[in-house]
């Protein structure tokens, strides 16, 4: 019986040969990860614990994010009890105001994560760097401490379900709109505990960026981690962005699989989330009634990413944002910033009525830069849609991929570019 | 030797992090103030409720979303003495194991069980007992070496212990 992708990783960080679904395993860390709202518990943790400082400094990344630049008092003590751990630790990968971004969007720009690695991070949508070929997962803060101070951590082998990916997205069809498919067929609990991998010829059509979208939302389908095959794409990218060197796994012939599914791209159809989970999916020509909105937020490490901006300028170009629409880019990275402002895409969010924010995971999660008020509505870029997620137990959130939040921007109601005049 | 009872608030499916403790409290880690949240924005009346050893029973995927630990946390320190559901998300599990928040996965229990009733779980034989009801059901063993970690009440305790 062969192994899995995921298996064969975690096999070789455990030093054997073989694992099985199952086997409880304890692996070595490539990198372990924090932000500002779970670092400051990792570090109150491992300040109970019996060790002397971190495993190695190079392969900690902690990247204030969430609630930065420091939304109040108390977030500006959480950040400051990061700094201070940081600088106490001489931790190189400590990601300042003026170079942070957001974690899973700047750690592969970083050069920080790259294929055949296991990563752990105080963050569920860890899961994002399978998108290099990497075996990467969230855990919470105790599980952070102990990988900062150990450089260990404890598995439970998972099985997996393989996602053959065939044929090649319509025009306004991306990554999202593959994963929210996937979601919505298999639910929020579809693949929970285990793998999700993805294969097949279908691949070499979807962008790094693309790739990145899918694996991010891996968790909410419960899975453990979401990882790709390595191609030439894959590699490019690792060698435009990082010297560390990376090793690349495939999945046995023989590996087993709990499921398999084959997805022809080429059939997929703008999809949206609606509320109150990501699995609540409609194609845009499901969406019979108009859906009006108040808010629109395009960013988050789900869709922030330069493609995503790309995507959205060019809905957007020429045309403005509706009456009484709050549209929020927020661009996931100072170097996606950067490079959005080079290309003109800021010039044209900005003559579109939308407005430009500085990095940070703000609205996604109800911490600010885009709170909704009772009854309000927002289509957003993001990953979740639970309730009261974005501000009020009573708002609304529909998830959707950059191109559909863009057009709705402009109409007022949940639209894809096709329908724009 | 442990054991928990306690009167149950039962809730459904996908019941996630983000109702379990809001972001918008997460510029906070002290688990007093956490606990104060707790369950808000499913559950508004929950923490006036609830009394120490209390049970929470739900259906599947117990503590979706977010991996913020701030959740088991604010649950324990809500005085929950015990969580019981048909399935965990597995963050969510890996986190109230290593912080020492009691958690027995149980289909039939999470099923049958309802709101108000008073149950008792022993947590060397998983036995899940509903007073109320008069019935009890086998909740799910732990593989040994979470059980080493359940034992010494948490990962650092098992840390420090040189396990």
């Amino acid at each position: 019986m062969g192994m899995t992708m995921t298996q064969k990783i975690l096999a070789a960080h455990a030093g054997l040969d073989k694992v099985e679904a199952g086997q409880l395993i304890e692996a070595d860390l490539d990198l372990v990860l924090g932000n500002d709202i779970t670092s400051p518990v990792a570090i109150h943790e491992m300040e109970k614990m019996k060790v002397n400082g971190v495993f190695h400094k190079d392969k900690i990344a902690l990247v204030p994010d969430h609630f930065v630049p420091n939304k109040d008092i108390k977030s500006a003590e959480h950040c400051k009890c990061v700094r201070e751990f940081a600088k106490k630790n001489e931790i190189t990968n400590y990601f300042e105001v003026g170079q942070m971004g957001i974690e899973h969007a700047l750690l592969p720009e970083q050069g920080l994560t790259v294929a055949g690695d296991v990563i752990i991070g105080a963050d569920s949508h860890t899961c994002t760097y399978g998108a290099l070929g990497a075996f990467s997962t969230g855990v919470g803060s105790t599980d952070m401490a102990a990988g900062m101070a150990t450089g260990k951590a404890w598995f439970k082998v998972p099985s997996a379900i393989k996602f053959n990916l065939t044929g090649k997205p319509a025009e306004w069809v991306s990554g999202k709109d593959v994963i929210l498919h996937i979601i919505g067929m298999i639910g929020v609990d579809g693949a929970l505990y285990k793998s999700m991998e993805f294969t097949g010829d279908g691949i070499a059509n979807l962008t790094m960026d693309d790739r990145f979208t899918i694996a991010n939302m891996a968790i909410e389908a419960g899975g453990k981690n979401g990882i790709f095959p390595v191609d030439e794409l894959a590699i490019a990218y690792m060698k435009e962005h990082s010297t560390r060197e990376y090793h690349i796994y495939e999945a046995d012939a023989d590996a087993v699989y709990d499921e398999e599914y084959t997805i022809d791209l080429s059939t997929l159809r703008p999809t949206v989330a609606f509320p109150h989970l990501p699995e609540n999916t409609k194609t845009i020509d499901e969406i019979k009634e108009d859906i009006a909105i108040d808010q629109v937020v395009i960013g988050s490490c789900t869709n922030g990413r330069l493609d995503d901006l790309r995507i959205a300028a060019k809905v957007l170009k020429g045309r403005h944002v509706a009456n009484g629409m709050r549209c929020i880019v927020i661009p996931a990275t100072q170097k996606i910033y950067l490079q959005a402002m080079e290309e003109g895409l800021l010039k044209t969010f900005i003559e579109a009525g939308a407005i430009v924010s500085t990095p940070t995971c703000g609205p996604c999660l109800g911490g600010y830069m885009g709170i909704l008020a009772e009854g309000e509505r927002c289509v957003s870029t993001t990953n979740r849609n639970f309730v009261g997620r974005m501000g009020h137990v009573d708002s609304e959130i529909y998830l959707a991929s950059p191109a559909v939040a863009a057009a709705s921007a402009v109409t007022g109601k949940i639209s894809c570019p096709c329908q724009l005049a | 030797m442990k054991a928990a009872k306690g009167t149950v608030f039962k809730y459904g499916d996908n019941v996630d992090t983000d109702v379990i403790i809001p972001a918008r409290y997460l510029n906070s880690s002290d688990p007093a103030e956490l606990a104060q949240h707790c369950m808000e924005d499913i559950d508004k009346t929950f923490i006036d409720k609830v009394k120490k050893g209390d049970i929470i029973v739900a259906t599947k995927n117990f503590g979706c979303g977010s991996s913020r630990e701030h959740a088991p946390i604010a649950i324990k320190a809500a005085g929950v003495s015990c969580v019981i559901a048909e399935t965990f998300a597995r963050i969510f599990y890996r986190n109230a194991i290593n912080i020492g928040l009691p958690i027995v996965e149980c289909p039939e229990a999470a099923a049958a069980i309802e709101a108000g009733d008073t149950v008792e779980v022993d947590f060397d034989s998983g036995v899940i007992t509903d007073v109320t009801k008069k019935t009890t059901y086998q909740g799910q063993a732990f593989p040994e070496f979470m059980q080493k970690i359940i034992d010494a009440e948490g990962l650092v305790n098992y840390i420090n212990a040189g396990e």
